[in-house]
C-alpha cells in the first residue's frame, strides 16, 4: 500500500491551497479533507509506493504499510531525506534493524545550471549539434557515418 | 454540460509530458527558442519534479557509450540493439541517440547527480553500457535543470502542471495543438501550437497485473503510464511501428526490484528449484532463434523464454542466487576477517541501495520476508506485459531520423512533409522516449537525449512553418462536450441506484480498466495464458474490444480525479487495440519471451524480418497494416 496518513501528525499543511503530498503524488492520489484538515490516499491500490509523499511531508505524517496481499506484516522502511543525502531505516519482520545513508546530490538545491558552462558549437538549427555540444560530449565534433 | 471555463493558451512549441524525454525537450527547446524569440509551453498531468518513470529514482543509468574516450563505439551500440531486438530496429535512430546520450549524462553529472567514479575519476560500470549512480534525486535534478532553462525565457516559457491532455487538435494534416482539462479545478484547456512534442511515456495496466488486490499498483513500470503518447499519435493519424513489441521484464518476484545489478555487477546466477541454470541446461533451444539466439549478449526476450520454459516444466521457483554471488565477491578477503567484514558491509549496502533508490517496495518485501541477500536466494519471475519503447520493448510512432544518417528508403516518406528529426508522419507532431518506436535501449539517459533531438527538430520545423495552424473552435466545443460528458452522465443517473458504482446506465473507469485487462490477459497473451495466443483468440479478443469501445461512451466520472481515470483508461484501450492488431498481423513468433503465437511457433526470417507498421485513419475509422523493410546501417 500503500501510503497512509498518520492522523495525529497531519496538519493538512495548515489549509494552504494544496498539501505537499497532493502537490507531489505522481498518480493524483492524495486529497485533503478540508473539514478534518487531514490528507488521505484516495486509491491505495493504485499506489506505486514511490515514497515521494513521505519524503516531502513537512510533518513526517506519512508512511507506507507494504502491500497486504503479498507481504507478511511487521516490516517498515522509513526515509529521512535531507538536502545532500538520504537516511533509510529498514526494520525487518523479525525485528532486525538496518540503517543506510546515501548521497542524493552534489550541488546545492535549485542550483542546477542548465548549460553547465558548456559552449554551443553550432548555431545552425538544421545541424545535428545540440546545445552544449560538442563540448558536453567530450569530443571535438559530433560523429556521423562515413 | 458541467460549467467549465475554457482557457486558450497560444504558443509556438507545446511539450506534453514531464518525464525524462519532456525534461530533455524542455531544456533543449529553451535554448533554441530564446535564440529565435519563440514561446515554449510545457503541460504535465503531474509535478515535473517527480513525474514519469524515474519519479522514484534510479540506481543506474543504462545507456552510456563513452565514445569520446574510446570506451565503446556507436557502431557497437547499433549492433547490440539489432541483436537484442531480433534484427528489428531503426538503426539510424539508435545511432543518433547513442551519439548524443553521453552529452546528457555529462550534463547530469554537472547538474549534481552523484555518479559513481573509480580512483581515476572514470564512471563505475555495472555492465558494458550501464553506469552506477546514487539516483534517489535523479529526476528532481533533471527537472530542476529543465525548469531553470525554461525560466530563461521569462514569460515566453511556461510550465503548467496538473493538466491532463486528452486529444490532439488538427488543422488538416498538421497538428495544431491539444485539448485537456485541469485535474484540480473546473477548467478546460485549449493549446494552440505551431509544433507539438508528445512525450507522455509508455503504458501500464493494459494487461492484468500479477497482483490484483492492494498490490495492483505495484507494477514494474509506474501505473500512471497510461498509453497517452500512443493515443495522441494514433489519433493524430501518425504511422506507428512495432506496436507488437511489448516488454516483459524478469524481476524479483512481486516487488519487481531490479535484477541488473545482481546479474551484471554482482555476477549472480539464476537457477531453478533443482539448482539448474536454465541458460545452460536449455542452451540447445537457442539455435532455433538463430542468428540472434547464437549471438551475444543473448536477447532479453530469449533469456525470458528459457526461464519461462523451466516454469512451464514445473521446475520453479526460479531463484536469483544472491547468497552465492555475495559469497563469491567477499571470498578473496576470507583470510582477513576485518577486510572481509568491511567488504561484506559495502556490498550489502550497495545491494540495498539498488532497491531503495528505485523500487522501495522490494526492500519492504525483503524486510517483510526476513530476506537477507547474503543468507538466502530470492525468487525472480516474469512480470506482466508493458509498453515501453525506451527499454527492451519497441512500441511507438514511426519517426523521421537524422538527415545525415537516415537511409534514403526511410527518408522518402518525409520528403513531401519535411525532413525534421523525430517528426512523426504527421506535420508538426514530434515524439521521443517511450513515444518513438523501433529505437530501443535508450532508457532514462537516451530518452533525455532523444527529447533534446526532438526539440531541436521541432524548433527547426517552427522556423520553416511559422504560422499558427487554424483551429476550428466549433470542433473544440464538440471536443469539450465529449471530454466532459462522463461527468454529465454520472449526474444524470447516479440517483437511480443504491450504489454510485453500480448503475445500468454507466460504467466507472476502474471496472472498465479491469474489463480491458481481462480481455488482454486472456486473449492477447498475458500472464494467465503464459504469454501465449493464436489467431482465434486474438480475433475473439478483438470482438470483445469492439464492445468495450462502444461502452467507453458510457464511462462516468463523479469528480475530476475520475475524469482523469476515464481518459487514461480510454487511452489504454487504444494502445491495446493497436497492440492486438499488430500481434494478429505478424504471423510468426519472433520474441517468444514477450509473446508466443502458438499457431506460428517459429521465427520466419524470410517473410517477417521487417517492421510491422499501422495507421489509423480518424476520418474513416479504419486501420491499415503494412510490412516495412528494414534497412541496416553499414556497421
Amino acid at each position: 500500500m500503500p501510503s497512509f496518513v498518520i492522523l495525529e501528525k497531519c496538519d493538512g499543511c495548515k489549509g494552504q491551497d494544496k498539501t505537499a503530498c497532493m502537490y507531489i503524488c505522481p498518480n493524483d492520489l492524495m486529497v485533503l479533507d478540508k473539514e478534518k484538515m487531514k490528507a488521505f490516499n484516495r486509491a491505495p491500490e493504485m499506489c506505486w509506493e514511490c515514497y515521494n509523499c513521505i519524503k516531502i511531508c513537512p510533518q513526517q505524517a506519512m508512511d507506507v504499510r507494504s502491500y497486504a496481499d503479498f507481504v507478511p506484516m511487521g516490516a517498515s522502511v522509513v526515509p529521512l531525506r535531507g538536502s545532500e543525502d538520504i537516511m533509510w531505516t529498514v526494520k525487518f519482520r523479525n525485528g532486525t534493524l538496518k540503517r543506510f545513508k546515501f548521497p542524493i546530490r552534489t550541488t546545492p538545491e535549485g542550483k542546477a545550471e542548465p548549460l553547465a558552462g558548456f559552449p554551443t558549437g553550432s548555431d545552425d538549427i538544421k545541424s545535428n549539434v545540440l546545445c552544449t555540444e560538442p563540448a558536453s560530449s567530450g569530443a571535438a565534433a559530433i560523429p556521423t557515418l562515413k | 454540460m458541467p460549467n467549465f471555463e475554457t482557457e486558450v493558451v497560444e504558443t509556438d512549441l507545446l511539450i506534453v509530458g514531464g518525464g525524462m524525454s519532456a525534461c530533455g525537450a524542455t531544456f533543449e527547446a529553451a535554448y533554441w527558442a530564446k535564440k529565435n524569440g519563440l514561446k515554449v509551453v510545457v503541460v504535465d498531468k503531474a509535478a515535473m519534479d517527480r513525474s514519469g518513470a524515474v519519479a522514484m529514482g534510479l540506481s543506474a543509468i543504462n545507456q552510456y557509450i563513452g565514445w569520446a574516450a574510446g570506451d565503446n563505439t556507436l557502431e557497437d551500440y547499433v549492433k547490440y540493439v539489432r541483436q537484442d531486438l531480433m534484427g528489428v530496429s531503426r538503426e539510424d535512430l539508435v545511432y543518433d541517440i547513442a551519439r548524443h546520450v553521453d552529452s546528457s549524462v555529462h550534463l547530469f553529472d554537472k547538474w549534481g547527480l552523484p555518479i559513481w567514479k573509480d580512483a581515476n575519476g572514470k564512471y563505475v560500470h555495472e555492465g558494458r553500457w550501464q553506469i552506477m549512480i546514487n539516483g534517489e534525486s535523479y529526476k528532481v535534478i533533471v527537472a530542476e535543470a529543465a525548469k531553470n532553462a525554461l525560466a530563461t525565457l521569462g514569460d515566453q516559457g511556461q510550465l503548467l502542471e496538473r493538466i491532463f491532455i486528452v486529444e490532439p487538435l488538427m488543422d488538416g494534416d498538421r497538428v495544431a495543438g491539444a485539448v485537456g482539462f485541469s485535474v484540480r479545478e473546473d477548467k478546460f484547456y485549449v493549446f494552440k501550437a505551431k509544433a507539438t512534442i508528445a512525450v507522455m511515456g509508455g503504458a501500464v495496466h493494459v494487461f492484468r497485473p500479477r497482483s490484483v488486490g492492494e498490490g495492483l499498483g505495484r507494477a514494474w513500470y509506474p501505473p500512471w503510464n497510461s498509453g497517452s503518447t500512443a493515443y495522441f499519435t494514433i489519433k493524430a493519424g501518425a504511422e506507428m511501428t512495432c506496436q507488437e513489441v511489448r516488454f516483459i521484464p524478469v524481476r524479483f518476484k512481486d516487488g519487481y526490484g531490479p535484477v541488473g545489478a545482481w546479474f551484471l555487477l554482482f555476477k549472480s546466477r539464476a537457477t531453478n528449484a533443482m539448482g539448474e541454470e536454465y541458460m545452460v541446461t536449455r542452451a540447445d533451444e537457442l539455435p532455433k532463434w538463430a542468428p540472434y539466439g547464437m549471438g551475444k549478449p543473448i536477447p532479453a526476450n530469449l533469456r525470458n523464454w528459457l526461464g519461462m520454459e523451466d516454469v512451464m516444466a514445473g521446475k520453479g521457483p526460479i531463484y536469483m542466487r544472491t547468497e552465492e554471488a555475495l559469497a563469491n565477491i567477499v571470498s578473496e578477503y576470507k583470510d582477513d576477517p576485518k577486510a572481509f567484514k568491511r567488504k561484506m558491509k559495502e556490498v550489502e549496502s550497495e545491494a540495498w541501495e539498488d532497491f531503495l533508490d528505485m523500487t522501495i517496495s522490494q526492500a519492504l518485501l525483503w524486510a517483510g520476508m526476513n530476506i537477507q541477500p547474503e543468507e538466502k536466494p530470492s525468487e525472480i519471475a516474469a512480470a506482466e506485459p508493458y509498453f515501453i519503447g525506451s527499454h527492451s520493448g519497441a512500441s511507438g510512432a514511426w519517426v523521421c531520423g537524422p538527415a545525415d544518417v537516415m537511409p534514403a528508403e526511410y527518408r522518402k516518406q518525409w520528403e513531401p512533409i519535411g525532413v525534421y528529426n523525430h517528426m512523426t508522419t504527421v506535420k508538426g507532431l514530434f515524439t521521443a522516449g517511450d513515444g518513438s518506436g523501433a529505437s530501443s535501449h535508450k532508457f532514462s539517459s537516451g530518452s533525455h537525449a532523444e527529447g533534446r533531438i526532438a526539440a531541436k527538430g521541432a524548433i527547426a520545423f517552427i522556423l520553416d512553418n511559422n504560422t499558427m495552424p487554424k483551429v476550428d473552435m466549433g470542433a473544440v466545443e464538440e471536443l469539450k462536450k465529449k471530454i466532459l460528458a462522463p461527468m454529465d452522465l454520472y449526474e444524470q443517473h447516479v440517483k437511480y441506484s443504491s450504489d454510485p458504482d453500480i448503475n445500468p446506465a454507466y460504467i466507472k473507469p476502474k471496472m472498465f480498466m479491469f474489463r480491458l485487462q481481462k480481455i488482454m490477459d486472456e486473449y492477447c497473451g498475458g500472464v494467465s495464458s503464459q504469454f501465449t495466443t493464436n489467431k482465434s483468440l486474438l480475433e475473439r479478443g478483438l470482438e470483445l474490444l469492439v464492445m468495450l469501445k462502444e461502452d467507453s461512451e458510457k464511462l462516468a466520472a463523479a469528480d475530476l480525479h475520475e475524469l482523469l481515470r476515464v481518459w487514461e483508461n480510454t487511452h489504454r484501450m487504444w494502445i491495446a487495440e493497436s497492440h492486438l492488431r499488430h500481434v494478429l498481423f505478424r504471423e510468426e513468433s519472433r520474441w517468444p519471451g514477450y509473446y508466443f503465437r502458438a499457431d506460428f511457433p517459429d521465427m520466419d526470417e524470410v517473410n517477417w524480418k521487417c517492421f510491422v507498421n499501422s495507421v489509423y485513419d480518424p476520418k474513416t475509422d479504419q486501420w491499415t497494416m503494412k510490412k516495412v523493410p528494414i534497412v541496416n546501417l553499414p556497421v
